[in-house]
């Protein structure tokens, strides 16, 4: 059940011999579920979709289902890759995702579920929101400035379940709904406050608007101007590398993945579990904290409360995908920023609700979390492809 | 925190043999009375005047807001130290709602000091309001005794609200309410055979029903709902008089005015109290949640029974989620707004005991009442804080502070029966 989450040899001895490595990758698990389980996915949407379109199904019009169908996934891609603003639209949805996403496959490694990537991106945010109109520039400091105090933000939110967890054995899940719960209530007081409101007769909690020199310059403007795809997405492709080099060449790293995949030998190794898993929600908040950094620098630009979003579970699913490698969450979370991206297209060109994307990023982690469910629809003959992850229950 | 078998050993003190966690608990109780004195005392005693609390048929009573304050501020005092004495034991919990109730009264007496306050609407909504977490906690309850972890209680309510206005509005109320809980129950199924048949992680797939029937349930709403609106309106269900009872004055109103989903849920609070600590059924099912293998050994057959408990969980979930129908008469696209998560926190906060789920609820519903009522009474309190109560009581309960709340064993593990 643990392969994934299996401690390989120290790096070492795995640069040593690079044959031993190779033999780790399992292509049928790392590569060929998770493509079926898209697959698997896109086809009980499909099935979703013909089965609620009661005007055609009245008039037994089945060739009309299987085309409206066939529009929808087209214009879901086209929405999504079909031109450069859907390229755009799929990096700007994508940045948060990966990393979210990445936060998550953290948390996982280490053997920790943090459900509370939705309240660190918020507090993140609020942090950087706050750099952003307060100061005025030059870009070149705010903007780093701005991103820190997000990582802060979300460091010292996730940072906190660590240390709850570590002093009193609280369990993460639990703390972190509920503290996902508090942090929006708590960003929506401070978006009351004058120390954040906009200006203006309005109620609405919104934050004042960035500074223009902290906005992230773009990525696509050599192509067209107005694209709203900016640096960030090279960010958190950084912060992907970032995450990869702490599971791979650093000492912390294989000390979080061995309490991951066993605790208990872990403190017998003499490894600090407590230290460790403060550690790792700190450095989980704060990869949400930088998405929720990135996406105020980026895109939004003024903090509101609906920011985040369901952002929390995307990110499982986006981890889920990925394997919590730093490669698969890279590609889990562009398939589910062209997802995000592709479905107003697919609402406006094919009449199907794009609310559709939702249910199929649901059953995609469905068929992921099940490897022996996929496998045994597909009929794949393959041992193992467990997420090296398991619920050891509340605590006590 | 490690607490070792021996640590009362070294306590000889006249309390007689407490356990090191017995001491904390009750050092940290003390601790809080002692602050709660305090902030009485700092910002409550400010507002001069009486608060009038008007009850049903013109009955009322007063308090002085000063004078309560200080009266509250003694008490605690007192509490605390008889707290930091030698604790409570049995009586800890009756304590803490005393100090839970009388800061209310301080506070309320505070905030409607000069003007009239309506409290028997308060109290009506305290009761009616929590419901459906009510009834998605007993659902959570079965999950978790049986030794699955049920996260998707979200989904099962927002599934039942859902079918109930779907169905409902197509056929008739109650056949409706009977779909919820049907198809609630297959996705409750669903959740026991990805857990026990595949051994998926039991909070994946929680969320995985979470996300899966929201995206449904909008998806569906706008595909089906928009052409035809007629299937989207059942109309609301009216408060039910329980004969001669609602007649008694101040409990009649609060208790016996309401619906039949009320009844419903008080129904299966004692009856799963009873079921779960009195019969061979709530034995077993104890028994699968905290020891399974022991169960297996004595020829529980434990697949089975969480099978069939997780089905009748999801069912009676499904029903707790056709409260929404009841209640709005129409469905709105994320209609249960995250209380399937205070389902939840209502589960633990009670200790995975029905009566104490329900004592939670309560407390939760209060609150949630109390804050529409504050945002009229201009107290400057914003609302926000009042509504992340809830979830920072969770959080205080979860990390042990008043008390270890601990989960069935075996909760969230899958189950080899070689």
């Amino acid at each position: 059940m643990t392969d994934a989450g299996t401690p390989e040899p120290a790096t070492g001895t795995a640069r040593a011999r690079p044959l031993q490595r190779l033999e780790h990758i399992d292509a049928k698990n790392t590569v060929l579920v998770p493509v079926l389980a898209v697959v698997s996915a896109l086809v009980v949407g499909a099935i979703i979709v013909a089965a609620t379109d009661i005007d055609r199904l009245q008039h037994g019009a089945f060739g009309g289902i299987a085309t409206n169908i066939l529009d929808a996934y087209k214009a879901l891609f086209v929405g999504a890759f079909g031109s450069w603003t859907g390229i755009s639209e799929t990096l700007v949805f994508a940045t948060p995702l990966l990393l979210t996403g990445l936060a998550v496959a953290l948390s996982f490694r280490s053997g920790l579920f943090n459900i509370g990537a939705t309240g660190q991106m918020l507090m993140g945010g609020m942090a950087a929101v706050w750099i952003g109109f307060t100061m005025n520039g030059p870009g070149i400091v705010q903007i780093p400035l701005a991103m820190l105090a997000g990582i802060a933000g979300g460091m010292v939110w996730g940072g906190m379940i660590g240390v709850l967890k570590a002093r009193t054995g609280a369990h993460e899940v639990i703390t972190t709904i509920m503290t996902n719960y508090i942090a929006l209530a708590l960003v929506t007081w401070m978006l009351k406050t004058t120390a954040f409101k906009q200006p203006g007769p309005s109620g609405n909690p919104i934050s004042k608007a960035i500074a223009n020199e902290a906005h992230l310059p773009k990525l696509l403007d050599f192509v067209r101007p107005g694209l709203r795809a900016n640096i960030g997405f090279l960010v958190a492709l950084a912060a992907a590398v970032g995450v990869w080099w702490l599971f791979r060449k650093s000492k912390l790293g294989f000390e979080l993945r061995t309490v991951g995949a066993n605790p208990d030998a872990a403190r017998y190794a003499g490894m600090r579990i407590g230290t460790l898993t403060v550690v790792a929600m700190a450095l989980s908040g704060g990869l949400a904290g930088l998405a929720g950094a990135v996406n105020i620098l980026g895109t939004n630009r003024q903090m509101t409360t609906s920011f985040a979003g369901d952002i929390g579970f995307d990110a499982i699913a986006v981890a889920l995908l990925g394997r919590n490698t730093s490669v698969g969450t890279v590609l889990a979370a562009l398939l589910f920023g062209a997802l995000e991206a592709g479905k107003t297209r697919m609402q406006l060109d094919a009449d199907v609700p794009l609310d559709l994307v939702l249910v199929v990023r649901a059953l995609i982690v469905l068929f992921i979390a099940a490897p022996l469910l996929t496998r045994m629809i597909w009929r794949i003959k393959a041992e193992g492809g467990g997420l090296g992850l398991s619920f050891r229950g509340w605590g006590s | 925190m490690i607490e070792t078998p021996l640590a009362h050993l070294g306590d000889t003190s006249a309390a007689g043999p407490r356990t090191f966690a017995e001491r904390r608990r009750a050092r940290n109780m003390g601790i809080t009375y002692l602050v709660l004195a305090v902030i009485t005392a700092v910002f409550l005693t400010g507002h001069d005047g009486t608060a009038m609390f008007k009850l049903d048929d013109g009955r009322s009573f007063s308090l002085p807001a000063q004078t309560t304050a200080w009266v509250a501020v003694a008490m605690f005092s007192v509490l605390a130290g008889g707290a930091l004495w030698r604790g409570y034991g049995k009586l800890t919990n009756a304590v803490l709602a005393l100090v839970t109730v009388t800061l209310l009264m301080t506070f309320l007496s505070w905030s409607a000091a000069g003007t009239s306050f309506s409290l028997i609407g308060v109290l009506v909504s305290t009761v009616g309001y929590p419901t459906p977490i009510v009834i998605g906690a007993m659902s959570g309850i079965i999950c978790e005794r049986s030794g699955i972890v049920n996260i998707a209680i979200e989904g099962l309510l927002l599934n039942g609200a859902f079918m109930a206005v779907f169905i409902g509005s197509v056929t008739t109320f109650w056949i409706g309410v009977l779909a919820a809980m049907v198809t609630s129950a297959l996705l409750a199924w669903l959740l026991a055979w990805l857990a026990i048949r595949f051994k998926v992680d039991q909070v994946i797939v929680g969320f995985f029903i979470n996300f899966f029937v929201l995206g449904l349930t909008n998806f569906l709403s706008k595909r089906l709902f928009v052409e035809h609106q007629n299937w989207n309106y059942v109309g609301t269900l009216r408060p039910l008089k329980i004969w001669g009872l609602h007649s008694i004055p101040v409990i009649g109103p609060i208790l016996f005015e309401q619906t039949v989903y009320v009844y419903v849920a008080w129904l299966l609070v004692f009856g799963l109290t009873w079921l779960l600590f009195r019969t061979r059924w709530g034995l077993r099912t104890r028994s699968v949640g905290e020891h399974p293998r022991a169960a297996d050994t004595l020829g529980i057959n434990v697949v089975r029974l969480r099978y069939r408990n997780v089905i009748i969980a999801g069912a009676i979930a499904g029903f707790g989620g056709s409260w929404f129908a009841s209640n709005v008469g129409q469905f709105n696209q994320n209609m249960t707004g995250g209380r399937g998560f205070i389902a939840l926190a209502v589960v633990i906060v009670g200790r995975w005991k029905p009566i104490g789920a329900l004592c939670a609820a309560l407390v939760f519903g209060l609150f949630d009442s109390l804050g529409n009522k504050l945002a009229t009474l201009h107290t400057g309190i914003p609302s926000e804080f009042i509504s992340m109560l809830p979830y920072l009581a969770t959080v205080v309960v979860v990390c042990g502070f008043v008390g270890r709340s601990r989960g069935p064993k075996a909760a969230g593990q899958p189950y080899d029966s070689q």
